[in-house]
């Protein structure tokens, strides 16, 4: 397995943990990831209402650098966000021969030119469809049973493109959480949106999302997240969340593959667990305990 | 696979143009009302996105402009993946936030700032500083309170190392010719739009 990386912003500073876990455990399953050199922003959440073009252009600067290098390549992708920018601009350079001209006369600016040819794959799919529990089960040294896991999705690693998984019931995480030996926690919750940038903008209106999805998983043990977004909305906000529910709501949230990680026995620092902003007390007990 | 929008035209002091495309996006909009019934942030807006279709429809702008409803579209894609008549709901309502930051709308003023200066921040350096976006937003915000509400949070986020303070400046590709490039290009898309309109 060999990719191209693309960690985006979130992964260099607020989500270190998700870019260092990533890393270990790509490693660990034999993947090679080679970052691609020169990366910028996606345009995130920001770029597509102040100008589409804008929006595509960007993203389509970074699969041009990866094009560069293999044009039938693949760019694993951690965050939800920055996945759905990169595919966006796959898809408008791929299936859209207007589009493919006008985002390649925007990077004419900058030295570039893009075909659309090298896929854009979210870290789940990579995970779920390339590795799977199969591949996942032979490298497991320790059970992590007794866990109760509540698989969070999130949305734009599931909509608007529905690639792997069911846009609306998802369930790809499961058969890798239920490798480590821990159980999937049952909700209805793993889907629905956090509030994204609602949490920042409209505070009242995006806390009430998140107190919504920490109330949903109070009987488990953990979260797990795949986008630094629902990652921090999560795990930032949760006493803000208490206090507006009258109840505490904290509860420990960790990215997918720092679960998948403990469960290979890879180290704490290894996979940034000492940068999670909720970690309950005990939590790391009870694994050892496992 | 999902079909990809048009590209938006951008938006000229002659709104009627920018509103007429987004009419077309969902003109063919029944009113059944699904996306009411699957938005998560519904609660919270003035106005029902079925309700708010129709206006659109019907070219009411400065009733649109008035709702906060599009502003608290958080971009989750349910309704987009939901409508009967598969219509791009979401760009849709990205196009409005782009109308209302167009208009300098005063209702929409403190989203039209978080998103316009995380733009700058991203023109140069290339990513997102996290300390130089909030350093701008904050400024911009001309609030004494805003930075408040963020403290606790930034210190935390410090506490752990993770907040890029820009010392690394070597890092930055700074992205103005791609900017610049983009804006020439739309200006004259809209030019010969406007020809088109009136010729």
């Amino acid at each position: 397995m060999k990719y191209f990386y693309y960690p985006g912003c979130s992964l260099t500073a607020s989500a270190r943990e998700y870019d260092l876990a990533t890393r270990a455990l790509m490693t660990a399953a034999g993947a090679t990831l080679s970052e691609i050199d020169d990366w910028t922003c996606c345009g995130a959440s920001a770029a597509a209402p102040i100008s589409d073009l804008l929006a595509l252009s960007l993203s389509a600067r970074n699969l041009a650098l990866a094009e560069q290098t293999a044009t039938d390549g693949q760019i694993l992708v951690p965050c939800s966000a920055c996945y759905l920018n990169l595919k966006k601009a796959h898809d408008a350079l791929h299936n859209d021969a207007e589009g493919r001209a006008t985002i390649n006369d925007a990077l004419a600016a900058v030295g570039l030119t893009a075909t659309g040819s090298v896929r854009v794959r979210h870290l789940l799919e990579v995970l779920a469809v390339d590795l799977g529990a199969a591949g996942l089960a032979p490298l497991v040294t320790r059970s992590l049973a007794g866990l109760s896991v509540a698989p969070y999705y999130g949305c734009q690693c599931l909509r608007p493109y529905t690639e792997f998984d069911d846009p609306e019931r998802p369930v790809s995480m499961e058969p890798l959480i239920e490798t480590t030996g821990a159980a999937v926690y049952t909700w209805e919750m793993g889907a629905r949106c956090c509030g994204a940038s609602l949490v920042s903008t409209q505070p009242e209106a995006g806390l009430e999302r998140v107190c919504a999805i920490l109330k949903a998983a109070k009987a488990a043990d953990l979260i797990v997240t795949v986008c630094p977004m629902c990652q921090m909305n999560l795990d930032a906000w949760q006493a803000k969340a208490s206090g507006m529910a009258g109840e505490d709501l904290s509860i420990t949230v960790l990215y997918l593959p720092q679960l998948l990680g403990l469960a290979l026995g890879l180290g704490h620092h290894r996979l940034g667990l000492d940068l999670n902003l909720a970690v309950k007390k005990g939590f790391f007990e009870k694994i050892e305990q496992a | 696979m999902y079909p990809h929008p048009a590209p938006t035209p951008p938006t000229t002091d002659d709104d009627s143009t920018a509103l007429d495309h987004i009419r077309s996006m969902v003109s063919a909009c029944i009113q059944c009302g699904t996306c009411t019934g699957s938005c998560p942030n519904a609660p919270e807006m003035d106005m029902t996105p079925r309700r708010m279709w129709r206006l659109v429809i019907l070219g009411r702008l400065s009733d649109v402009m008035a709702s906060r409803t599009f502003i608290l579209c958080s971009d989750c894609y349910t309704c987009t993946l939901r409508c009967p008549r598969g219509l791009p709901l979401t760009a849709a309502m990205e196009a409005l936030k782009g109308i209302a930051f167009a208009r300098k709308e005063a209702r929409h003023r403190s989203s039209r700032l978080f998103y316009e200066k995380f733009m700058q921040t991203v023109k140069r350096y290339g990513r997102i500083r996290e300390m130089a976006f909030m350093t701008r937003y904050f400024t911009a915000m001309k609030s004494p309170m805003a930075p408040l509400r963020f403290a606790p949070l930034g210190l935390k986020l410090i506490g752990k190392g993770k907040v890029e303070m820009g010392f690394d400046k070597s890092a930055a590709t700074p992205l103005d010719a791609l900017f610049e490039k983009v804006a020439a290009l739309e200006r004259t898309a809209a030019d010969s739009l406007e020809e088109e309109n009136h010729g």
